[in-house]
């Protein structure tokens, strides 16, 4: 047995079914003892897709997503990858071919410093340079990556240590690590103070984010928020956590967020955060939200908490573990006045949204092509119940997450890092993850030309695929930023109409649709709902439309 | 207003870490500094009584919020066992120094006169210039540096602080 025969043993041991990947000389030991086993492998078309398909593989199973790429240009590739889930504490565990040990750091051909280069955005790195830590190192490694605060972990891999000869092979049962310990249940005295204050509380409110996800609470968070009838708002990474439809939740909050939810947000006596970072985006100004209101901050990542907001009560744990014991607590809250004030805002941002649609509607000669945050809405009210909605990043990303309607699926999106292109790989894993549930990705022009070669990974695999492109030929929000800021002194943003996407289309063997107008968006949309094979629908957009 | 300038008042803390002892767990943790715009004032590093770990000190400074981010940011990584303030009142620093100065048969004395003040050691001496090691805390070597001022220092090298809490109370055992 060899080192790479070792190493995918491990990949065994912990259950992985793909890996996404591209090779090299550097890396092909390792591919090469992955042929002995049922593993299955995806060759992606450029590095950077096989980290976020592996990324939405992890997103929907729960479980680590892996890829292997080589070294040098391959492993740089993989970078925006690592970044992006890093952002978002997704766990990975990325494999990278390396030059021969002995030749490291003299700058050899495809010689990169990939673990140096990485390092402010993975949780951990390992080089192994002796074989017989292997079994050790990829135990720790995919802990690491699922635990505590989930994250991506590298794991560099020179050439010639892949092909040494193993000493036996004995994967660890446990983890022994001296250093690596994270709280994972709540404190008792801090979970007693949270239900004292929430017992005193006349407006509370849940603010959920992606942590929620992470840590698989979804169920006990709306058990918990059913139980009191504490409303609940979501940040980007929360939305799904509440289905949107749920007469508790009252939408995202911040600055792309609806009225009602940062209404809600102001109006509160008592926060609860769980699971959220308090990201600029979420929070432009934490410090005026958060004054004279009683903040409670829960996280596994106690280095979150007392960051960007300063919590009167900390609690550092996994959100499943504390929102169980906090279920286990019987108490008494009243929000019966505080739901009708909240009802009020909310039915008041519908009609008034009602009202807008009506009227751009009415008025349609001034903007040429589909009212986006409709099509959205309708889009997601016509997929599957447990559907899967991918937004990539830009204007179609904040449309998805202002009109998505999610009630028992996933809302996927790079929310910390805003990586375009995220979206096509990010469902290509989502797919392998659950074939049988529909997933949709949403992209605009420009993410999309920047990850659309996965289309033939899709075709070559037999992954059937929904891709939504919203086409404006302009990078919208880029565009949006010039037209407020600068006054529509418009640079760098013109990507023009090419390519035609119904010839792309044929190009990968995919049914083609267009909607071109308000009047028949319903009927493309269940036309490409149904479609049983790879499908692309062109949505054309004004590109002066703004979110 | 006068709240605000008291909340932001920079501040400087000493840090012990004890860490594991792997390749690169330097360059993890001057890296979370560099890149976080915290400031090190000085590190240093040397391998402990168990050949596994390294004890570094590291003093930072920064406003309360950021010396307590530092904290929560170090106690993160992975390759990081312990992490405690060294509070002036309860522990020893010692820095060492080197100062090279320029004296001739004629200052030698007066040179020689100082550094035995500050219980400092002579260590070479050449024709022209003198060598002086000294033992203390920084204070005590920015001290010892300004009474130096009338001579002409030619090199000097400073390790940065070291130190250990007095007592047992804060003692990390490791099996």
């Amino acid at each position: 047995m060899i080192a790479a025969d070792a190493i995918v043993k491990c990949l065994e041991m912990e259950g992985v079914e793909y890996v996404f990947g591209y090779p090299g000389v550097a890396i092909d030991p390792f591919f090469n003892s992955i042929l002995k086993t049922k593993i299955k492998t995806i060759l992606v078309r450029q590095e950077q897709c096989a980290a976020h398909a592996a990324n939405g593989y992890a997103r929907i199973t729960g479980k680590v997503g892996v890829c292997a790429v080589t070294s040098g240009p391959g492993a740089e590739n993989l970078i925006t990858g690592i970044a992006t889930a890093f952002a978002d504490s997704i766990p990975i565990v990325c494999f990278t071919g390396q030059v021969d040990s002995k030749l490291m750091g003299s700058d050899v051909f495809q010689e990169a410093d990939i673990s140096g280069a990485c390092e402010s955005f993975v949780k951990y790195s390992y080089i192994v340079r002796d074989p017989q830590e292997i079994p050790r190192i990829v135990k720790e490694a995919f802990y690491i990556a699922r635990s505590g605060r989930p994250g991506p972990v590298l794991i560099d891999l020179p050439s010639d240590v892949q092909m040494l000869k193993m000493n036996g092979f004995d994967y660890p049962d446990e983890v022994k690590m001296r250093t690596y310990r994270p709280t994972v249940e709540g404190h008792t005295v801090q979970i007693n103070k949270v239900m004292k204050e929430l017992s005193r509380a006349k407006r509370p409110i849940l603010c959920v984010g992606g942590g929620v996800q992470l840590s698989g609470a979804k169920e006990a968070v709306v058990a918990f928020a059913e139980k009191h009838r504490i409303p609940v708002v979501c940040t980007m990474m929360g939305i799904g956590v509440m289905a949107t439809d749920h007469e508790l939740f009252y939408g995202m909050v911040g600055n792309n967020g609806q009225p009602c939810g940062n209404r809600a947000m102001n109006e509160a006596d008592m926060i609860i955060m769980a699971g959220c970072r308090v990201a600029d985006r979420s929070f432009t100004q934490p410090d005026l939200i958060m004054a004279g209101k009683v903040l409670v901050h829960i996280d596994v990542d106690p280095a979150e908490i007392g960051k960007n907001a300063y919590p009167s009560i900390p609690l550092v744990g996994d959100i499943a573990h504390v929102f169980e014991a906090f279920l286990e607590q019987d108490l008494k809250v009243d929000t019966t006045d505080w739901l009708d004030t909240l009802n009020g805002y909310r039915s008041l941002g519908r009609n008034q949204k009602e009202a807008a649609l009506k009227l751009s509607l009415k008025t349609k000669s001034r903007r040429t092509g589909v009212m986006p945050a409709e099509f959205v809405r309708r889009l997601s009210l016509s997929m599957d119940d447990n559907a899967i909605y991918v937004a990539d990043v830009g204007q179609n990303q904040i449309w998805s997450c202002q009109n998505v309607d999610i009630r028992n699926g996933r809302f996927l999106t790079s929310g910390g890092m805003g990586t375009m292109g995220y979206a096509v790989p990010a469902m290509m894993g989502c797919r392998l993850a659950a074939p049988d549930v529909q997933a949709v990705a949403v992209c605009g022009d420009g993410g999309f030309q920047m990850t659309m070669m996965e289309l033939a990974t899709m075709k070559y695999y037999g992954i059937p695929c929904k891709i939504v492109v919203m086409k404006n030929t302009v990078l919208g929000l880029v565009r949006q930023h010039q037209h407020f800021v600068y006054h529509d002194d418009f640079s760098m943003i013109d990507i023009g109409a090419y390519p035609k996407l119904d010839m792309l289309a044929k190009a990968y063997d995919m049914d083609y649709l267009k909607v071109e107008d308000n009047d028949h968006m319903q009927e493309k949309i269940d036309a490409f709902l149904k479609d049983e094979n790879s499908v692309l629908m062109e949505v054309m957009v004004d590109p002066a439309e703004t979110v | 207003m006068e709240e605000e300038n008291v909340k932001k008042k920079l501040n400087k803390k000493t840090f012990q870490l004890l860490v594991d002892n792997t390749s690169g767990v330097l360059s993890r943790i001057s890296g979370l500094f560099a890149r976080r715009g915290y400031n090190i004032e000085s590190i240093t590093a040397g391998v402990t009584a168990d050949p596994r770990f390294t004890r570094i000190t590291i003093v930072a400074s920064g406003d309360d919020d950021i010396l307590d981010q530092i904290e929560k940011q170090v106690r993160k990584l992975v390759d990081v066992r312990d992490i405690r303030e060294l509070k002036p009142e309860e522990s020893v620093y010692r820095e060492l120094a080197m100062i090279k100065v320029r004296a001739n048969a004629e200052q030698r004395q007066s040179v020689i006169a100082i550094t035995n003040i500050f219980r400092g050691n002579i260590v070479d001496v050449a024709p022209e210039s003198l060598m002086i090691e000294i033992t203390g805390n920084s204070g005590k070597i920015d001290a010892f540096l300004r009474l130096l001022d009338g001579y002409e220092i030619l090199e000097l090298a400073r390790t940065g602080v070291a130190g250990l809490a007095r007592g047992t109370e804060h003692v990390v055992y490791i099996p």
